[in-house]
């Protein structure tokens, strides 16, 4: 996992755009343009459909926009989406909804540079099982904040709105989450980004305040977790810590991303769409055996398609002229000389 | 100071479930975030032995460790060596052990759903008071700190004096240094995962003495073993003690003084000083 | 070559650095005037490297002071040492493997000393690449280059930060007697042009021709200063090299 920018154009780093971005650029408008779309076609339970795709691929691919240069896994999603929830929840009587929606950003971002300034600096290791724990710590504090306080645990959130415009809302965060990713890519922060993925020695000796650079990815990648619970807050009605704080959101935001690889902006959306669909299927079908085929997910994953279906797009992309061998077979390589061997010796 | 004895008390059972991680990611260097669910399987499988014998769910360790073991062996050679084998760094190796052991987590948590079902479960046993200093406390919290003593100390004089435990040591300071002198590393490795996890299924059988647990509890404890071994320093086994106990201190105070539902907060508390002062650990080397 | 009333550039007071029970610089103190081009010298194992790794900031003296133009820098961390004017290039070439020749270049002008970025950049590194002499190779990827072209990259990420101080560390190790030829001439060119420079080497022979004045350690402290000639007639130096026989 590394670089957002591609490293196949050798422009030099700051230059303007080029007939290839900007044919890039124009395609990524089409698409959103034919995605904006989708409510005036579909209605019911497509649309409901849809607006988790959008969701999930705003979340999925903030989620990249740090743990794709950096290698590190994040797994606080779900502790930054909660707590947008919760400030638009809580916000619900006191200010106007706009304002909520940004709040949420600012104190997500907060929130991540705290834990950022104190993980970031020490190793990847430390900030994945730091991440792993904090929804869960962040829901703890919330549930005896709420106690100390005096308030109900839950809050109502009454406000009326169709699925057409929470559909348009989430998939203009998953626009803006795009745009800034191809900005970072092209600005300095993606430059520093990618040397630092090349090699961190050299990228410190350059003068890159490497933990810093780090940092401000992952208040970026937080703020939009943030933001993105707080505009799905009045959907969900009655918002409590332990709906709020699913960690499972966290892991399953991951999944898809690697899913859909985590070496283009544009590769999580390819795990979105397939998994969402593959989960609600599950979720009708094998209702409490969702932990458990979660799990199975993730070793297929990191077993058989390692660098998602990008990765699979770009080896069939390679593959139509040499005969390198595909993701299957190298997976199941390892298997096969084990076997092979133990029948040698039997 | 029934704090501090609870604390205590809490913190010699931690210790030995944190010292189960730090043989897998001290030794082994693999982070294995399904160790909770091999400390919940330990648990479950005491539950269940008690709930048919009558009997000590000591005795339950005699077959709890033997299975942990080879479960946790087998899940180094069939999921984690392809790992190893195909990592080109570190890093990466690091990356993927951590996707794939959190996989695995999930799955064991489905598996233990499916056959011990979703519900709190305890049971009591030895729930008889005990008085020390003139304050009561459950038998159960005594015994089990016993036995968890007991058993830190025995692996603690195996890895100093015997020349496998050496190995085991060896490997946790620098990994191809003892390969140049003929230390089998990658066996060494997998029997440091596959003892690790049977030190830690005894420390769930231990741990639900007292605890309540259900399936999805494991996450709660791969945590604090984890804050254990980096508080404490990775490599060093007295650091993993100490930190256990010091975690077991400041989660009791926490749960005494404040409240009961933040003692995640309060180990995370712990984890921001160390990150933020010393992030090596008490024991641990600090590099230029 | 240093003016006659030049500043000091860089200075060295009793710096020591212990790893653990192993001292690997002990007690060094040296000064470094403006355009002058410092040997460093010494067997293997004196010390040499770690004492460069002192001044760029990779490690933290155990004791001592280190400054530049007079502003301490030592344990305030590499990059921050290499945003206030020291620049190096690195015993075994550092590369950055999936990038171009000029991003390697452009890496080194953007985020320390000096911060170009766009066109202003792009100029800048091209003209770096000439002063090297690589006229042509902006937009091949490194993994192609031959290893003195390699190197060659490797100074013009250095010089693209406008550096006050250049660290060469064994800058010339591994070339043949051609690439010798040119290496040397080309560190010839950035003196004549002033630079002010500390030079890390086994070549003897570039030593004497490009050094204004040598420091020997072993064993982690000075053991000889003067010029190279000096210095290398030393016998307390040749005691350190090649044994008591020769002495």
């Amino acid at each position: 996992m590394s670089n957002l920018a591609d490293t196949r154009q050798a422009v030099h780093p700051g230059a303007g755009l080029s007939g290839g971005e900007l044919r890039k650029l124009l395609i990524c408008i089409v698409l959103f343009a034919l995605a904006a779309l989708v409510p005036f076609v579909f209605g019911g339970y497509p649309l409901q459909i849809a607006i988790s795709i959008a969701m999930y691929t705003a979340l999925a691919t903030s989620w990249l926009l740090f743990s794709g240069p950096t290698n590190y896994i994040a797994l606080s999603t779900a502790a930054f989406f909660g707590i947008g929830m919760y400030t638009a929840a809580g916000g619900i009587e006191l200010l106007p909804y706009p304002v909520l929606v940004l709040l949420a950003g600012a104190i997500g971002a907060a929130l991540a540079a705290v834990v950022g300034l104190a993980t970031l600096r020490v190793s990847g290791v430390y900030f994945v099982i730091f991440s792993l724990g904090l929804a869960e710590l962040v829901r703890q504090v919330m549930t005896w904040l709420q106690h100390v306080l005096g308030t109900m645990s839950g809050i109502y959130v009454t406000i009326e709105r169709s699925e057409q415009e929470y559909y348009w809302q989430l998939l203009l965060l998953a626009a803006v989450v795009y745009l800034v990713g191809w900005w970072i890519g092209r600005s300095r922060l993606g430059f520093a980004l990618r040397i630092i993925g090349n090699d961190e020695v050299v990228a410190v000796h350059c003068g890159i305040n490497t933990a810093l650079a780090k940092v401000v990815l992952f208040i970026i990648s937080s703020a939009f977790a943030s933001i993105g619970g707080a505009l799905v807050a009045p959907r969900w009605g009655y918002v409590e810590p332990v709906v709020a704080f699913n960690p499972f959101v966290s892991f399953q935001v991951v999944i898809m991303a690697l899913l859909g690889g985590t070496h283009r902006l544009w590769g999580p959306v390819l795990g979105v769409i397939p998994f969402v669909v593959m989960w609600e299927l599950i979720s009708i079908e094998f209702p409490n055996q969702t932990t458990l085929l979660l799990g199975v997910c993730f070793l297929l994953i990191v077993y058989v398609i390692p660098n998602g279906v990008t990765g699979l797009i770009e080896d069939a992309w390679h593959r139509r002229d040499g005969s390198a061998k595909g993701p299957l077979q190298r997976a199941f390589a390892p298997l096969k000389n084990l076997l092979q061997r133990k029948s040698d010796h039997a | 100071m029934d704090i501090l004895i609870i604390g205590l008390l809490l913190g010699g059972t931690y210790a030995l479930m944190a010292m189960g991680l730090q043989l897998q990611y001290g030794v082994a260097r693999i982070m294995n975030l399904a160790n909770g669910e091999v400390l919940i399987a330990g648990a479950f499988g005491a539950f269940w032995f008690y709930a048919g014998t009558q009997t000590s769910p000591l005795l339950s360790l005699l077959f709890v460790v033997p299975l942990a073991f080879a479960l946790n062996w087998a899940i180094y050679r069939v999921l984690i060596l392809p790992l190893v084998r195909r990592a080109k760094s570190q890093g990466k190796l690091e990356v993927d052990s951590i996707l794939a052991t959190f996989g695995l987590s999930f799955i064991f948590i489905g598996l233990m759903v499916a056959v011990f079902g979703a519900q709190y479960t305890d049971y009591a046993y030895l729930s008889e008071p005990v008085f020390i200093f003139g304050e009561r406390y459950g038998l159960n919290r005594v015994v089990s700190f016993g036995a968890s003593v007991l058993l830190c100390i025995g692996l603690y004089v195996w890895l100093h004096k015997t020349r496998a435990g050496l190995a085991l040591r060896a490997i946790s300071v620098n990994p191809s240094a003892a390969g140049l002198v003929s230390i089998n590393v990658a066996r060494a490795s997998a029997f440091a995962f596959a003892l690790g996890g049977a030190v830690t299924a005894a420390g769930g059988v231990l741990l639900s003495m007292y605890l309540t647990f259900d399936a999805s509890y494991g996450v709660v404890f791969t945590l604090k073993a984890l804050i254990i071994v980096i508080l404490g320093g990775v490599g060093d086994i007295r650091g993993t003690i100490l930190a256990a106990f010091i975690l077991g201190l400041a989660e009791t105070a926490v749960a005494t003084l404040i409240d009961p539902g933040l003692t995640l907060a309060a180990a995370y508390v712990l984890f921001m000083i160390v990150l933020l002062v010393r992030p090596e650990g008490l024991f641990g080397r600090r590099t230029a | 070559m240093p003016d006659a009333q030049a500043n000091e550039a860089l200075s060295a007071a009793a710096v020591s650095k212990r790893f653990g029970g192993l001292v690997a610089v002990d007690n060094m103190s040296f000064s470094l005037v403006e355009k002058e081009v410092l040997g460093l010298i010494g067997p293997n194992g004196s010390g040499k490297t770690t004492m460069m790794n002192l001044i760029s900031g990779a490690f933290k003296p155990t004791s001592g002071q280190i400054k530049l133009y007079g502003a301490s820098i030592a344990g305030i961390g590499a990059s921050k040492v290499a945003t206030k004017g020291v620049a190096r290039t690195f015993q075994l070439v550092r590369m950055l493997p999936a990038m171009t020749v000029l991003e390697n270049v452009s890496a080194g002008g953007v985020f320390g000393h000096a911060r170009r970025w766009g066109k202003e950049l792009d100029e800048y590194a091209h003209a770096l690449l000439r002063r090297v002499g690589l006229p042509n190779a902006g937009n091949a990827p490194v993994s192609t280059l031959t290893y003195i072209d390699q190197k060659r990259v490797e100074l013009a990420r250095a010089l693209a930060s406008d550096p006050k101080v250049l660290l060469l560390d064994e800058w010339l190790a591994g070339l043949n007697p051609t690439e010798l030829k040119i290496g040397i001439a080309l560190i010839e060119q950035l003196r004549a042009e002033g630079c002010t420079i500390i030079i890390v080497e086994h070549v003897m022979h570039a030593i004497r021709s490009l050094c204004d004045r040598c420091i020997v350690m072993n064993s982690g402290a000075k053991i000889a200063e003067g010029t190279p000639a000096e210095v290398l007639a030393d016998h307390g130096v040749i005691r350190a090299y090649l044994g008591d026989e020769n002495a």
